[in-house]
């Protein structure tokens, strides 16, 4: 009924398809890789993003403003910060309500998170407990037992 | 651990709070399953035409089972994890597509034959698919935040081992010379392909927990960070774990893969390569010992080494794969066109062998970049992810993967010695296909919680002074 050579054109056809279709899932990793089609990326103004980048610049100082290190100041680079009692930590508090890795601020594009890990007495960033990374805007107070920390620019 | 922050933190595009609301990509995905869906049919219809050439009525029963089955996964997604990678779903729904045109081709193969006359494989295949979806979309609507799973982290460790161990206690377990088999009502299961993903979730919570632990205390020892000896604890535990189901079940994929895992979420945890190298040489002595202790070890390794030399006997499976792969040549034989029903066990433990001579070179690559797509979406995933145990959870699921085609792929092409592993999603095989539905359901949840955009942070309520005292804990 069917004929070899359309047989055959089916199967080159269905190999070709399958490969179209492969590319076509490039195409959506690409498309995430490098936001959307490359000539968005070209419509943006080249100025606009250093300019942002200027204006709203990121905190630049972790600040003890309560507890047992009050006026600590430790200036922020691109490492995260691990707070609590261990010895390894960024911030080495002793304070008996904190557990021994109580918290971290990390860095993401400029934005600071703070991450509870799991701490007994829990992390309060404006009296709200820390569950998930949660952004920190400069000036909000994290608690963590007796100590309160501020982001300043 | 601030590697695993700052990797994704440097990439501004993984960021999820960037500019604008994140695109959902739902209709991408939509598009892109109708796209494997169709392939799928039209793949059935050339086998078909190929062998019987005509079309069968049961082929629009198919079409429209597949389908359907795809769409109302697509549509749970929408519903429950409408910000989940547009790329998870199309990928599998290609493989098990292919999959089951291959197995409903061995059907026919071994029907006309009169061979084996063990009635229709791909109908139960089907129907298997549809028992994953309905995990698939449980754990969907039971696990609404992943790092819920971190909570019964124990519970399911304890699940897994369990799972990995009735097959060792209970009698008439045995297949094929591995005891990894339970059977209920006429239905053989394969636990251990469950304990496979609950171990998972407890390895990533277990490691989120101990990881600076375990990445800080170290001595230096000739460039390599060293961990304490008392450190040692966890991986010489996994370690002995994959040895005693190596030793019990007989089942030497299980236990590479179990190990495999657990060695590389160490890595990925805690950045030291230590941990690879200790893994390694903890491999390799147990893999000396097993090969001199065990004959089913042994029979593996020699025939991997030489497989042309017992080709009458323990490399006869191996020898017809490579003949299958030869005979199908870069452009393969067409679907229908090969004879991949040479191979022994074609529908489950080698049906890459078939794909490889019925599709060639060309198909095989595209399988193995449809798992390559999938693979790297899961790590894609674990860099985007905001927390570490969704980040560890999602690299360990994506490995699990990802070792396990390269497991299976290499001992089908020669290159490993033969391994009772499954080929995901596309082999034959009930317990393999609803594991790894469940296993992408969870990539789907952490996916959705990763790119899911920040909520913006409630705006400060009161000053500090004017809280109301809490009571803490000391």
């Amino acid at each position: 009924m069917t004929s070899e050579i359309v047989l055959q054109a089916f199967r080159f056809g269905f190999l070709l398809l399958l490969w179209l279709f492969v590319f076509a899932a490039f195409r959506v990793v690409r498309a995430d890789l490098f936001g959307g089609r490359t000539g968005r990326v070209a419509s943006v103004p080249p100025r606009a993003a250093p300019a942002r980048k200027r204006g709203s610049r990121g905190p630049r100082h972790l600040v003890v403003t309560a507890g047992p290190l009050t006026g600590t100041r430790i200036t922020l680079g691109e490492q995260a910060i691990l707070i609590g009692r261990a010895d390894d930590s960024t911030l080495v508090l002793t304070d008996d309500f904190a557990s021994s890795r109580h918290a971290r601020l990390t860095n993401r594009s400029g934005q600071w998170y703070v991450e509870d890990l799991g701490s007994t007495n829990g992390t309060y960033l404006d009296q709200q407990r820390v569950q998930g990374p949660l952004l920190v805007s400069p000036g909000q107070p994290i608690k963590i037992g007796q100590t309160v920390l501020e982001l300043r620019t | 651990m601030a590697g695993l922050a700052s990797a994704s933190g440097t990439d501004p595009n993984a960021a999820p709070v960037g500019t604008g609301p994140t695109p959902k990509r739902r209709n991408t995905e939509l598009l892109l399953l109708g796209f494997a869906v169709l392939l799928t049919i039209a793949a059935q219809c050339i086998v078909d035409l190929t062998l019987t050439d005509a079309l069968r009525p049961e082929l629009a029963t198919f079409g429209i089972w597949f389908s359907a089955l795809w769409l109302v996964a697509h549509l749970v997604v929408r519903r429950f994890a409408p910000y989940a990678d547009p790329l998870l779903l199309p990928c599998i729904a290609m493989l098990s597509g292919l999959g089951l045109v291959m197995i409903h081709r061995l059907d026919i193969a071994g029907n006309t034959l009169g061979r084996n006359n063990s009635g229709e494989d791909a109908p139960v295949q089907l129907l298997w698919a549809t028992v994953g979806l309905v995990l698939f979309i449980a754990v969907l609507v039971v696990v609404r935040d992943h790092r819920v799973l971190a909570r019964f982290a124990y519970t399911l460790a304890l699940v897994g081992l369990v799972l990995l161990a009735i097959p060792a206690v209970l009698p008439n377990s045995e297949i094929n010379g591995a005891k990894l088999w339970i059977r209920v009502a006429g239905f053989s299961i394969q636990p251990g392909e469950f304990a496979k993903i609950c171990l998972i979730v407890f390895f990533a919570a277990y490691l989120v927990d101990k990881r600076d632990v375990l990445a800080l205390a170290s001595r230096r020892v000739a460039g390599l960070e060293l961990p304490r000896g008392r450190d040692l604890g966890p991986v010489l535990l996994a370690w002995v774990a994959s040895i005693l189901v190596l030793v019990f079940e007989r089942d030497l994929g299980s236990s590479l893969l179990l190990f495999g895992i657990f060695v590389v979420m160490l890595y990925v945890a805690t950045e030291r390569a230590s941990w690879l190298v200790i893994g390694l040489l903890l491999f390799s002595g147990g893999a000396y010992v097993a090969y001199q202790a065990f004959s089913h070890v042994r029979v593996r390794v020699d025939t991997w080494l030489d497989p042309f030399g017992y080709a009458d006997t323990g490399g006869y499976q191996i020898v017809q794969s490579l003949f299958s792969l030869g005979t199908g040549g870069l452009f393969g034989a067409g679907l229908g066109g090969g004879r991949p029903d040479q191979v022994p066990v074609a529908k489950s433990d080698f049906i890459a062998a078939a794909i490889g001579e019925e599709l060639g070179l060309f198909g095989l690559v595209a399988l193995i970049v449809l798992y390559l797509v999938l693979v790297e979406r899961g790590l894609r995933t674990s860099l985007v992810c905001r927390d570490g145990f969704g980040k560890l959870l999602a690299a360990g699921l994506a490995f699990a993967v990802a070792w396990q085609v390269f497991v299976v792929l290499g001992g089908v092409t020669g290159l490993l010695p033969l391994t009772g592993l499954t080929t995901p999603f596309v082999a034959y095989g009930g317990s393999s296909l609803v594991a790894n539905f469940g296993l992408v359901a969870l990539l789907v949840r952490i996916s959705d919680a990763a790119r899911r955009p920040a909520a913006p942070p409630a705006a400060p309520v009161a000053k500090l002074t004017d809280a109301p005292t809490e009571v803490v804990r000391p």
